[in-house]
């Protein structure tokens, strides 16, 4: 079972192997559980060849854009002048999802290691740990590592005596879903209001301070390390689904199952098995009713479509979602659809940053309509309107959290109408009225 | 988690609120407290990029963000008071108020919504004597809010207490954690 | 530097050629259509926030917000297609959801953007059902005063103040729907040109006070103009119902204003209404002045000059024209001026642009057609001279000083206190009742027109002087003021080759006039 139990059998535990071991927390522990080697390692290899093995490994961004970790660096132009920055983005919000909160938790040198790597990689001097202020925990842990990292010399001016310079600073971020956007992290990071900025300029070009920034998930980075100690065929070769999806990724899953928790598996797992054979099953009496498989911003899955899935980037497309952030919500049948989607609808309607117009007045409106209809007092044409409302809601603003908001709405009207309409006064239109009227 | 492990953080000074509300300000930023922002400084290439931990810092000597100590922080960081406003409005957790001695968020997003979350957070409006979502207890000890995701939804219903973070909550553990509490 | 590599495009069929990165929305400029927009304004830094100019771009993935998509070679670009136009619709239905549609008694009503882009485009109903969001209004000091219900937070005014003025007086506070525009208790908007804000304002959500309830916008009538209040010449609009300037409003010029005039210019106006105006030619007729016929007044001015070396006291207020005229009645002698003078008030983020030192609007031509600056107005007046005092209203002149003319003769559209003793009295048009040119700090000249009808049988000052200089025997047959124009173009080597159809209402610099360069825009280089 995973974390916070006993790992399952069947897991695959790579970043997840010191979950709940007290001792891998500190630098003693985790130097004794081969801590820093790759980081040792990569400070004597040229950055181009880093990045080349984290490209040839096919790992991808784990924060929920999957955008090859690899390429990301590549985009990194050494020798221009200029200072660069890594951003390490550990402001984990998306509903489900507390994969990095574990890691930060339990192997904050871990993330100290991944960063520096990742900064050497990309020709960085300074990287930047953006978490999020809730994360009260995490930040303490990784306060604490950070500092005897810099004590021990691994981190700070002369870095494991190579003479390069690398610093690792934590930043705690302050209440702000939409600062895990990576725009919006860096005007965060800046002391700004967390606004999503306008792309291009992408962040390689000018990102946070206006520097070439590469922004990467704490799993992201905390998987470097091994890949760079065990070779990028051990990493391709973990996966059930190689080439497209390699290496292992992490899943939080919550909600209404037995045994929720953090689970790592390789990609192109069954995510039938892993419902009902890793995380339990349903509580007992009761049947799974949806999947939100990626965190609270991706389509809603059917039973039907959960249990024909392989867990990878692709396999979740080709089931009507997507990975995401690996934030697996499991629902029941003693749950209302409509009161979960409201509440997810509330969720981004306090989130959005207000910048652009359809997200900061949608997703409010989607919420009162939704909240409506969830009270009894919705009609059918309020379902024409969530829909209508949702398409201008998506693909049309700086930032995606507004498509995240009418994502789940449109996918739980589609998928799960017949629960909307038990609750709209009058009960169901009859299909011919309907159609005539 | 349980409540040793978080032994090393620091608790706001949450017992100067009514003083901090009455009385003339003084500045947040003498001696260590100075020397801290001015090593927190260092971390960054322009001085704005401290106004996030320079808040905190504000509101851990506080318990709150004061539009005196926005001022302050303003004045330090080369800002306009409307600037930081601004921003401190933007983060839901700059109390801009005083708040109680205990400041208790339950997470009441989806997935700790479908486990229970809305009883948890009932149970503590109930048993603080709060009265409702935002008030503080009349003896000034609790105030209990909703928060969105608190990121541990595998633990459901996750509670903050200040600083300190409580897993798997239910509405029957409630009457302990608020007892433990001093 | 080098000139700009070209990109062709296509914009609703037509075919567009536009310097490398333009934005899209520019370039639809230049081929004759507006796309709607909000947020952007050419004088700030993109926002790219309302998502109201989205436009289709073919072979893109999505809609492109036009403000802030620069464009490429070979780009076909639909404003008006159906996605287009469905996007705007619903941005438009957003923004008027919580919107107290309460255009009956909003002052922006009439030039509100909101209302015209509606009626263009948007939808015939809103499919709202629910509660709407409520602000009080609030007064953010200074001149203006902001109404949140009506705000559509497309940060123009947050924008303004910390990337031109430099002083970030408002913020958006709060997120999500509960956002709106903020200051800080205390901090009013009482920079000088804090009251720019209003204008940028494309929707009824911040107005001016000086304004409010006042006027309905279609009731105004408009004048091309010139600030008179100070040497920097910015480019107005002067607004008047029942023939009253009720507001004066900046209008763009990248050499001069760039889109903005400060506060204490724009809310100057209220002397150009004022009704202590002298409204009939007079002569004396023993102690007292007697109302006469413009022709037995012109007559008498002219007698009174004939022959006489003359000195005149200027106002720097009075045009080029009737400054040029008035060196023609000189006869010899010699002219002054003296202006008022209080504390410069630049606009930091836009080069060469302040409320100057010198509050009057042609110091600099007075200065170009031979009149000194001094601040002993009388001391140039010999003993025996005549006296003309032009447009001068002689506060704080020693009357004594007086005594040494021969003889006074006031050319005014006020009479001052102490000219009792002047024989002949020609009432002229003050400078929002006549039109003309004056000449700007930079040596720029600039036409203003009439924003009202001078009062009684006040005429204007270039066609008095231009009737003195007939009855004084010299050359005079100007019809208009362009006539005395180009008269001053072809004397005056400054002024050779200007003319008002070269002039047009952007102006020209003197012959000798310093280059200068246009004002970069605030859009292309703010962060």
């Amino acid at each position: 079972m995973g974390y916070p139990h006993h790992p399952h059998q069947r897991e695959t535990t790579v970043l997840s192997q010191y979950f709940g071991d007290a001792e891998a927390r500190t630098l003693d522990g985790w130097k004794k559980r081969g801590g820093y080697k790759a980081l040792e390692k990569a400070l004597g290899m040229a950055p181009a060849d880093i990045v080349n093995i984290v490209k040839e490994s096919g790992l991808r961004g784990r924060g929920g854009a999957g955008f090859p970790t690899g390429m990301k660096w590549s985009f990194m132009k050494p020798g221009d002048g200029k200072p660069h920055y890594l951003c390490c983005n550990a402001d984990e919000s998306e509903p489900g999802t507390f994969k990095d909160r574990e890691l930060m938790r339990w192997t904050p040198h871990a993330l100290v290691e991944g960063c520096a790597i990742g900064a050497y990689a990309i020709g960085a001097e300074t990287a930047y740990i953006y978490i999020r202020g809730e994360f009260t925990e995490p930040l303490y842990w990784m306060d604490k590592a950070v500092k005897e990292a810099y004590a021990a010399g691994i981190i700070g001016k002369n870095a494991m005596g190579t003479g390069k310079r690398l610093d690792v600073h934590v930043h705690k971020g302050a209440g702000a879903y939409i600062c895990g956007e990576e725009t919006a992290l860096m005007n965060s990071l800046e002391g700004r209001r967390g606004n999503p900025r306008i792309k291009p300029p992408f962040p390689a070009v000018s990102g946070v301070f206006g520097m070439p920034t590469t922004i990467n998930n704490v799993e992201t980075l905390i998987a470097s390390a091994p890949i760079l100690l065990n070779g990028a065929d051990w990493y391709k070769k973990m996966s059930l689904s190689s080439p497209k999806s390699t290496g292992t990724k992490l899943y939080s899953v919550c909600g209404n199952v037995q045994r929720p928790g953090n689970y790592e598996v390789v990609m192109g797992f069954p995510f039938k098995e892993f419902l009902y054979d890793l995380c339990g099953g349903p509580p007992h009496g009761r049947k799974f009713k949806a999947v939100i498989p990626g965190g609270a911003s991706v389509p809603i899955q059917t039973m039907e479509e959960a249990e024909a899935t392989l867990m990878d980037y692709e396999g979740f497309v080709a089931q009507g979602s997507m990975l995401g952030s690996g934030g697996v919500i499991v629902i029941d049948d003693a749950q209302s659809m409509v009161s979960v989607i409201a509440r997810i609808a509330r969720f981004f309607a306090h989130e959005s940053c207000a910048q652009c117009t359809q997200c900061r007045e949608g997703t409010a409106w989607t919420t009162k309509i939704m909240e409506r209809i969830r009270d009894g007092q919705g009609t059918h044409e309020d379902m024409d309107t969530l829909l209508d409302i949702g398409e201008q809601m998506t693909g049309k603003t700086i930032c995606v959290l507004s498509d995240s908001c009418a994502v789940p709405v449109a996918s739980g009207i589609k998928k799960f109408r017949a629960e909307f309409e038990a609750l709209i006064p009058g009960g169901r239109v009859h299909p011919v009225i309907a159609a005539v009227a | 988690m349980t409540p040793d492990l978080v032994g090393g953080l620091e608790s706001p000074d949450y017992a100067s609120h009514d003083r901090a509300a009455h009385e003339p300000y003084a500045p947040v930023f003498t001696g260590e407290v100075r020397r801290e922002l001015d090593e927190l400084l260092t971390h960054y290439p322009t001085k704005m990029a401290a106004l996030l931990p320079a808040l905190w810092i504000v509101q851990r000597e506080r318990g709150w963000v004061s539009e005196e100590g926005m001022v302050e922080v303003a004045d330090l960081l080369e800002l306009t008071p409307a600037y930081v406003k601004g921003v401190v409005t933007f983060y839901t957790m700059y109390h801009q108020h005083p708040v109680g001695r205990y400041f208790i968020q339950v997470c009441t997003t989806s997935p700790c919504g479908i486990c229970g979350a809305e009883d948890v957070l009932k149970a503590f409006v109930r048993h603080t004597n709060t009265g409702d979502l935002g008030l503080t207890s009349p003896d000034g000890r609790f105030t209990v809010i909703e928060v969105e995701c608190l990121g541990a939804c595998g633990f459901a219903t996750p509670v903050m207490i200040n600083e300190e973070f409580i897993e798997s909550v239910t509405p029957e553990k409630v009457p302990d954690i608020l007892a433990r509490l001093a | 530097m080098a000139e700009k590599k070209m990109v062709n495009l296509t914009i609703e069929g037509r075919p567009v050629s536009v310097p490398d990165g333009t934005t899209i929305l520019e370039a639809a400029k230049t081929a004759g259509i507006l796309i709607p927009h909000y947020c952007y304004h050419p004088g700030l830094p993109i926002a790219g926030v309302c998502r109201m100019c989205l436009v289709e771009v073919e072979k893109a993935p999505k809609l492109a917000p036009s403000c802030a998509t620069t464009v490429t070679e070979g780009q076909v670009v639909h404003v008006y297609s159906e996605k287009s136009l469905d996007a705007r619709k619903g941005v438009l239905e957003m923004l008027l959801i919580n919107h107290p549609l309460d255009c009956p008694i909003c002052d922006q009503s009439g030039e509100c953007e909101l209302q015209d882009y509606t009626y263009q485009e948007g939808r015939e109903d809103s499919r709202y059902r629910e509660p709407k969001r409520f602000n009080p209004a609030e007064d953010f000091g200074g001149d203006v005063i902001y109404v949140p219900n009506r705000c559509i937070l497309c940060t123009r005014c947050v924008r303004f103040m910390e990337d031109v003025a430099h002083e970030p007086t408002l913020n958006v506070s709060e997120r999500g729907d509960r956002a709106l525009i903020g200051k800080f208790e205390g901090r009013d908007m009482t920079h000088p040109w804090a009251a720019n804000v209003i204008d940028l304002c494309p929707v009824g959500a911040l107005l001016s006070k000086d304004f409010l309830n006042k006027a309905r916008a279609w009731e105004l009538d408009r004048a091309s103009s010139i600030c008179p209040n100070c040497t920097q010449g910015c480019n107005v609009i002067m607004e008047t119902r029942e023939n009253q300037i009720v507001r004066m409003r900046p209008r763009p010029n990248e050499e001069v204003n760039s889109f903005f005039m400060c506060d204490w210019g724009r809310l100057n106006y209220r002397w150009m209404n004022e009704r202590n105006r002298v409204e009939l030619p007079m002569v004396r007729r023993g102690d007292v002045f007697a109302p006469t016929t413009w022709e037995a007044a012109i007559t008498a001015a002219a007698r009174a000059l004939n022959g006489k070396k003359v000195f005149v006291a200027a106002s720097p207020m009075l045009s080029n024209e009737a400054l040029f005229l008035l060196t023609q009645v000189m006869q010899g002698g010699t002219g002054a001026f003296r202006v008022t003078e209080g504390e410069e008030a630049p606009l930091a983020g836009v080069d060469d642009l302040a409320l100057r030192r010198e509050r009057a609007a042609n110091v600099y031509g007075a200065e170009a057609l031979g009149f000194t600056k001094t601040k002993d107005l009388l001391g140039g007046l010999k003993q025996g001279d005549v006296l003309v005092i032009a447009g001068e209203d002689l506060v704080g002149i020693d009357a004594g000083a007086l005594t040494r003319a021969s003889d006074i003769v006031v050319i005014s559209s006020v009479l001052p206190e102490v000219t009792k003793s002047a024989s002949v009295v020609l009432p002229i048009a003050n400078f929002s009742e006549e039109e003309g040119t004056v000449t700007n700090l930079r040596g720029r000249v600039q036409r203003f027109t009439q924003a009202r009808q001078a009062p009684g049988e006040t005429r204007p000052s270039w066609l008095v002087l231009g009737d003195l200089l007939g009855a004084l025997g010299k050359q005079s047959n100007f019809f208009l003021p362009s006539d005395v124009f180009a008269r001053l173009a072809a004397t005056n080597k400054s002024f050779a080759g200007l003319s008002y159809d070269t002039l047009g209402f952007k102006g020209l610099p003197l012959a000798d006039a310093p280059k200068t360069a246009p004002k970069a825009p605030v859009a292309a280089g703010a962060a």
